[in-house]
């Protein structure tokens, strides 16, 4: 094992990981960004803490990392390029590892022209890629990007995410060979929706044997109403929502719905479990955190092993 | 080409209203190319001037000049006998004429009439797009000759965002994805294998991470 990551230790022992989100507040009271961890704690290995979400200003990723901690959970420390260069990003590497977060996600991070500042430089002093790279050699080298010496590694367990949905799809394996040579050691992807695309993706991943070296854990979201299926199929992009799930949304009660999107999340779990390749799930439930106990369950995954 | 677009007429007489005469200058190049700052530019500039400041019952004397290139001391170097004639310049050029004027001229209040915008290419008659961020270390060899620090909105250097759909930018769906450019490219070019190399976190001081730039040519200095 490269760290002392919880993550890492769950998805070594063979077990098959989950890992879910939580969104800090816009705002500097601790107890809202607390509150909805308490449904995600004995739910889930660990909890991605997303950094300025949607290009909006939120509390930093950095510090919902360090008060989860504090409650003894396992948090998953997202960190974009968008908004930090190199400097202020390994310095916070430096303080969250000193803080006892030991895994992160690296992202490049939505437009700015996303968010409510869209009159923001966005910084991209490096990409996602560089910065999985920058984190590797911190860890391994014990080197700055700069090459000056560190004095005290950090040992972070790297995650990336990846996009079979976006364009170009021939693209997307090589990509993902991309950020695992970099030294990505595990992946979370975008929500999957549309398993036969998903299937023909993790087809080129194992024909290149990436799913040998690293950790795929499968993004999966519960769609709240079919207002959010359809927002989700049109408006956010790279995201694949087929035309078969907005109507089986369409077609249930307004009442049932929010019901009906666990259901379809829990199949697709289940389909997902067959796919080789899949070392876990990363529950993506927007605002929508006290569901993931019962998705988790009804998964049949729970309880979560109990690692030292 | 270095691009521009004029200021609004309010912003420009905000400049100029306290003057009595003014010097309004054009360049001959890039900003008559993208139609921001020649000759004809300075012409329609004056009148639009004129015709508002008498209205509000203001009456300014404006000289026109258009110089071959206003970033360059031999060309600005043409305006002396003009200049104590003026109280202050208006130039239509880039940023880099604009300053090349208060430099010289350093008694003289010098404004600027157009936004300097980027360096760009004409993609057809009226449509200028940004292509090069002066990095300073270009990448185009290695990139099919479609740059991802000027045309990439997150200047990725290692493969398209997950937001690219359909050979577009996750951004709007009038900006074309470069990354989804240069993979089309590279594979027209037979080169796919070249996507596989990570290209390194790139070292900005070329582009200006180490402060304003210069270029000495020994050979041609004096
Ligand atoms: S790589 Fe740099 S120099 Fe080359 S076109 Fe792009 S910004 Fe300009
Ligand atoms: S969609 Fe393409 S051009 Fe736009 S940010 Fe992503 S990679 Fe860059």
């Amino acid at each position: 094992m490269k760290t002392e990551s919880y993550l890492e230790r769950v998805l070594a022992a063979g077990h098959l990981a989950v890992t879910s989100e939580c969104g800090p507040p816009r705002g500097a009271t601790a107890a809202s960004i607390l509150d909805k961890a308490k449904y995600l704690e004995g739910i889930v290995d660990a909890v991605n803490i997303t950094d300025n979400q949607t290009a909006m200003v939120r509390m930093s990723s950095f510090a919902g990392s360090v008060l989860l901690r504090q409650q003894g959970m396992h948090p998953l420390l997202q960190m974009v390029t968008r908004d930090r260069n190199r400097l202020a990003m390994q310095a916070d590497i430096l303080g969250a590892y000193a803080l006892g977060i030991d895994t992160m996600l690296c992202l490049s991070g939505d437009h700015t022209r996303f968010g409510d500042h869209p009159m923001a430089m966005n910084v991209h002093d490096i990409d996602s890629i560089q910065l999985i790279q920058m984190v590797k050699t911190m860890r391994d080298e014990g080197k700055f990007q700069g090459g000056a010496e560190i004095k005290g590694a950090p040992k972070m367990f790297i995650g990336a995410a990846a996009n079979p949905f976006a364009d170009p799809f021939e693209l997307r394996v090589m990509r993902l060979a991309k950020k695992i040579a970099a030294g990505a050691d595990f992946i979370q992807t975008q929500c999957i929706f549309n398993v036969e695309k998903f299937e023909r993706w993790m087809e080129g991943v194992r024909k290149m044997g990436l799913h040998k070296k690293c950790y795929i854990l499968a993004g999966v979201t519960p769609m709240k109403s079919v207002g959010a299926a359809r927002y989700m199929k049109n408006k956010v992009p790279g995201m694949d929502v087929p035309t078969e799930l907005v109507e089986r949304m369409a077609s249930v009660e307004k009442e049932k719905q929010p019901a009906e999107g666990i259901a379809i999340c829990v199949e697709t779990m289940e389909r997902l479990k067959q796919v080789e390749g899949v070392a876990g799930f990363h529950i993506m439930a927007i605002d929508w955190e006290e569901k993931v106990e019962e998705i988790v369950k009804k998964a049949g995954l729970y309880p979560r092993p109990q690692i030292q | 080409m270095i691009t521009a677009e004029r200021k609004p007429l309010e912003e420009i007489i905000d400049y100029v209203k306290d003057f009595k005469r003014i010097l309004l200058l054009g360049c001959n190049e890039c900003v008559t190319v993208c139609a921001a700052g020649g000759r004809k530019e300075v012409g329609l500039l004056a009148s639009g001037l004129q015709m508002a400041l008498l209205k509000s019952g203001t009456s300014i004397e404006i000289r026109e000049h258009t110089l071959e290139r206003q970033c360059d001391p031999e060309y600005v170097e043409e305006l002396v006998p003009m200049i104590d004639s003026a109280d202050a310049v208006l130039s239509m050029a880039c940023g880099c004429g604009v300053q090349q004027l208060a430099m010289r001229f350093k008694e003289k209040p010098v404004f600027p009439a157009v936004n300097t915008k980027f360096m760009g290419g004409s993609e057809r008659q009226g449509v200028w797009t940004e292509r090069c961020q002066g990095c300073g270390d270009c990448l185009l060899g290695i990139t099919g000759g479609i740059c991802p620090i000027a045309r990439c909105a997150k200047q990725l250097m290692n493969g398209p965002c997950g937001g690219s759909c359909n050979g577009k930018c996750e951004i709007g769906d009038d900006v074309e994805c470069a990354w989804h450019l240069i993979w089309e490219r590279l594979k027209a070019l037979g080169l796919q294998e070249r996507y596989l190399d990570i290209m390194p976190a790139k070292d900005w001081r070329p582009g200006g991470g180490a402060g304003p730039r210069k270029i000495i040519r020994e050979d041609l200095a004096e």
